[in-house]
Parts: C-alpha cells; structure tokens; sequence
C-alpha cells in the first residue's frame, strides 16, 4: 500500500504547513523578546525595554492567527489520527509560547522599574538563568520543528536545571533582602523576573511535553523531575 | 475535591476511554475466516469480535471486503453460485455458517438493512406485518402492537401513525430508510447488519439515523460498514479499518481516530491513500 506524506487534497497539506510556519515564527519571535528583556535589564535601556513590552503584540497576533487557522482545520478538514494530534499540538504550543512571549515582556517591564533605583549587585545571576530558560525555549522549539520526541523529552528532563538555579536565586535575594531592608522593593521586583523565567522553563517543558504526544499519541512515562524548593522550604 | 491544577497531563489521562472502559460480552465474531468468489479470493484469515450492544464499524477503501465480510454474517452470499466461505462466524459461540444452522434461524437473528431503502410495494403496516408472519402467529391486536413497536423503535411512529395503510412508497428517502430499520427490528433479531445505511440521505435523515444506533444498540449488536469516516467516528464504540480482504486494524473508535497503531490505518483515515 503506498504511504506518502502527502494528502490526496493537496490544500490540506499546504494549510498544515502554513500552521507549522506560524508556529515557528512566533517560536522566534518569544525566543529574540527574552533575549532582549534580558539584554534592557542588564544595560538598563527604558527606552528599549518599551519597545520589547510593545512587541509582544505581534506574539499576540500570530497566536490569534494559530487560533483561526485551528477552528478552520477542525472544521473544514475534520483531521484524524497524526493530522489531529498535528492540530492539536499546534494549538497549546502556540499558546505556550504566547504565554513566554508575556512573561519576557513581563521581564522588560519590571526592569523600568528598577530602573528607576540604584542597581543590586544580586541581579548578576539573572542572565545566567534567562540564558538557560532560552536554552530551554529554542531546544523545546527545535524537537518540535523536527518532530523529534526524544529531544524533546532531553529538554524536559533539563527543566530541573533551571529549577535549581532559580531556587539559589530565590535564597540569595531573601539573604539580601534580610541584611538591607532598603532592598526589598528591588529585590521583589528581581524575585518576580526570577519566577518569570523559571515559568518560562515550564512552559518549554510543555512544548517538549506536547511534541512527545504529537509523535506517539500518548503522554511521556513517568513524572518529570522538579527542583524547585522554594515553596516547600 | 482538590485544588490540584488541570495540567496536559491530568487532562488527558482523565478522558473517558469510552469503549475500553467495560468490555462487553462477544456477540458475533469471526474466525480464520476467508471468502471466495471463484477463484478470487475476496477476504483471508479474518478474525474480528464483535462486541454485544456495542456499535462495530466496518471501514475501508472500496473493494476491501467490508461489504463481503457483512454479508457472509447472515450467509446472503449462499444463494449465489460459485460463492464459498470458509473458517467460522460464531454467534453466541454457535457456528453459522455451519450448514445444519437453519438459514431461517440465522436470518431471525441477524437483520439487515442496505444502502438503497428497499420497502415492499405494499402499506406501511404491511411492510413490517410481512416479515413477522414468516415466523409467527400473531392476532390481529398483537400484530399491530407489534408494528407500532417498531415504528417506535424506528423513531418512524410519529411520522406514518395516521397513514399506516398508504403504501411505503410514498415515504421520503430517509423515512424508506427508517422503514427499513423497523422491519428489520420487528423481527427481534440480536445483531443488525447495515450496509452503507446513509449513503444515500442528506444530512438530516443521516442524523436520525445516527441517532437511532445510540438507541438500538443497547437493545442489539450493531455492525456497520461505511465509507463515510466521520460517521464511523462519531456513531461507533468500535471500528475496524479493512485493506485488500484483509482485517488490519480493530479497536476503540477513540484510539483507531486518534492513535491508529498501523501506518495503513493512519493514511486511510487521514486522507493520504493512493
């Protein structure tokens, strides 16, 4: 029996595609916004970090279109088997990395802020964390553009990294915090970009999460391993 | 009641599996089953269960065998020549196609209904009086009892009770079709067999008859064959996907829909055949 990729209604591919393009340009898109909210923090630019919080509209946008393009699939084409899970995985990573397209804005945000304070010296750890959830992000986007399950669940295995170290973060600043009291408004704003990118972590856990289901039709085995203890010391 | 949250995880775990949950008694079921027209070999080694008050699809490509494996369950290939089945059906563990099984017994049994409605030229009442006089004796009271019964289970009563003496023919397509299904139902067989029921109904009688497999399956045992996929997915607790007379894929409609296990099953029913 042949087996091809193609569909016999050659429409129904190039609309599946155009879904998976959608995708990931918003991929790219939540990708460069966290580099840049990290980028205006660390050189503390207003100015550009207004222009990150702006642009976090186009994430908005393309997610819409996912959305429209979703409901048109399901109801013109009533897609089965692979196609469903294709559509069905390409609704919540879309909207997933809507969700990191916030928090990064979220993250620009909060650096006007603290702009408007002395810098803390504490603040050093955040790229280190922010570049290991954009890590994260990019591999999680990457296993799902090559449809590639075990990359993904390589990432998802790796959310614990970036657990541990906003745990470490999470006690520095409460250390900080403790010995100057003159600091906790900064420092909670710091807490705060802390817990964002750590969320940034889940959600890229749920994009590998998702790319293992869109490959095997079922969830991956066994409970992910967690590291954050910030809420349980 | 917790407070845990709704995670991809719980969400998708936590769905009905429908009809893997309660495994039901098997009604009918094939074994080593093979058909021959000729010299044509039409279907080879097949072996399906057919679940008890349970909806069973039948899908695949034209010329697969769906239509012959239906019709080799009440034995309608026996009146033509040249046509022979081997293996076995068993219904309640019987053989059928074991030639001491009365044919008239088997036929009670199994009813079948086809793609084309097909009433007699007669009165509607008559339609349905026809084939219950074949097997039994019934007064006057009891057979129109008998007939509203029917009707009813056809969801067909409301429609035909003031003209139940006017000729079938008059009917709409899909009132044809429910025609049908009450004669078939009036017989109080245990397995009903359809043959492409809707093909030839618009939508709306289709739904009533969609419907009315939600219904008569917890009287019956229903097997559908169909080339309509969404039908088979929205109306069956079963589907089996058929390729070259062979059996490839059988299981819960909601697996075979969305996680098929063979590649032939996975380009038949996304649409990437051929």
């Amino acid at each position: 029996m042949p087996s091809s990729n193609d569909h016999i209604v050659k429409s129904y591919d190039t609309e599946l595609q155009r879904l998976d393009g959608e995708i990931q340009r918003m991929g790219e898109i939540a990708v460069a916004q966290l580099d840049a909210a990290i980028d205006v923090l660390q050189r503390r630019d207003t100015q550009a970090a207004m222009r990150v919080v702006a642009n976090d509209d186009a994430i908005d946008k393309l997610e819409q279109e996912v959305s429209h393009d979703v409901l048109r699939l399901l109801a013109l084409r009533q897609p089965m088997a692979r196609d469903l899970r294709e559509v069905y995985a390409a609704l919540r990573i879309s909207s997933d990395i809507e969700r990191i397209g916030d928090y990064a804005a979220n993250v620009a945000k909060r650096s006007m802020v603290l702009n408007q304070s002395a810098p803390v010296t504490v603040a050093r750890g955040l790229p280190a964390l922010a570049r290991l959830a954009n890590n994260l992000v990019t591999e999680a986007l990457a296993a799902y553009r090559l449809r590639d399950a075990e990359k993904a669940m390589h990432v998802r295995g790796r959310d614990a990294e970036l657990d541990a170290e906003y745990t470490g973060l999470f006690r520095e600043l409460l250390t900080y915090m403790a010995e100057d009291p003159r600091q906790i408004t900064a420092c909670t704003h710091l807490l705060f970009i802390a817990k964002n990118i750590e969320r940034i972590g889940d959600h890229a856990t749920n994009i590998a999460e998702n790319t293992w289901f869109l490959v095997h039709g079922e969830l991956p085995e066994g409970d992910r391993a967690k590291a954050d203890l910030t809420s349980s010391s | 009641m917790t407070d845990a949250p709704i995670t991809f995880a719980t969400a998708v775990r936590s769905a009905p599996t429908g009809a893997e949950a309660a495994p039901s008694p098997v009604k009918l079921a094939a074994r080593n089953l093979a058909f021959h027209y000729g010299d044509f070999t039409a279907l080879r080694d097949i072996n399906l269960d057919v679940p008890q008050n349970k909806v069973t699809a039948l899908i695949g490509p034209s010329g697969c065998g769906k239509s012959t494996l239906l019709r080799i369950f009440n034995r309608i290939y026996s009146i033509y020549p040249g046509q022979r089945a081997s293996g076995q059906v068993l219904l309640d563990g019987e053989d059928v196609l074991d030639p001491k099984y009365p044919l008239n017994r088997l036929r009670s049994k199994i009813g079948m209904v086809f793609q084309k409605p097909v009433p007699f030229p007669m009165s509607i009442f008559d339609n349905i009086a026809y084939g219950i006089g074949h097997y039994e004796k019934l007064s006057k009271a009891d057979m129109a009892d008998r007939v509203e019964a029917a009707l009813r289970q056809a969801a067909l009563w409301d429609e035909v009770k003031d003209k139940l003496r006017q000729s079938a023919l008059g009917l709409s397509g899909g009132q044809q079709q429910r025609l049908c299904i009450a004669r078939a139902v009036a017989l109080k067989p245990q397995v009903i067999l359809f043959d492409e029921p809707t093909s030839a109904l618009d939508p709306i009688a289709t739904g009533k008859i969609e419907q009315l497999f939600a219904e008569l399956k917890q009287q019956f045992t229903i097997l559908i064959v169909t080339h309509n996929m969404q039908q088979a997915a929205r109306c069956s607790d079963f589907t089996a996907f058929m390729y070259l007379g062979e059996l490839i894929e059988h299981g819960a409609t909601s697996t075979i829909f969305t996680k098929p296990t063979k590649q032939q099953t996975e380009d038949y029913i996304t649409g990437r055949f051929g």
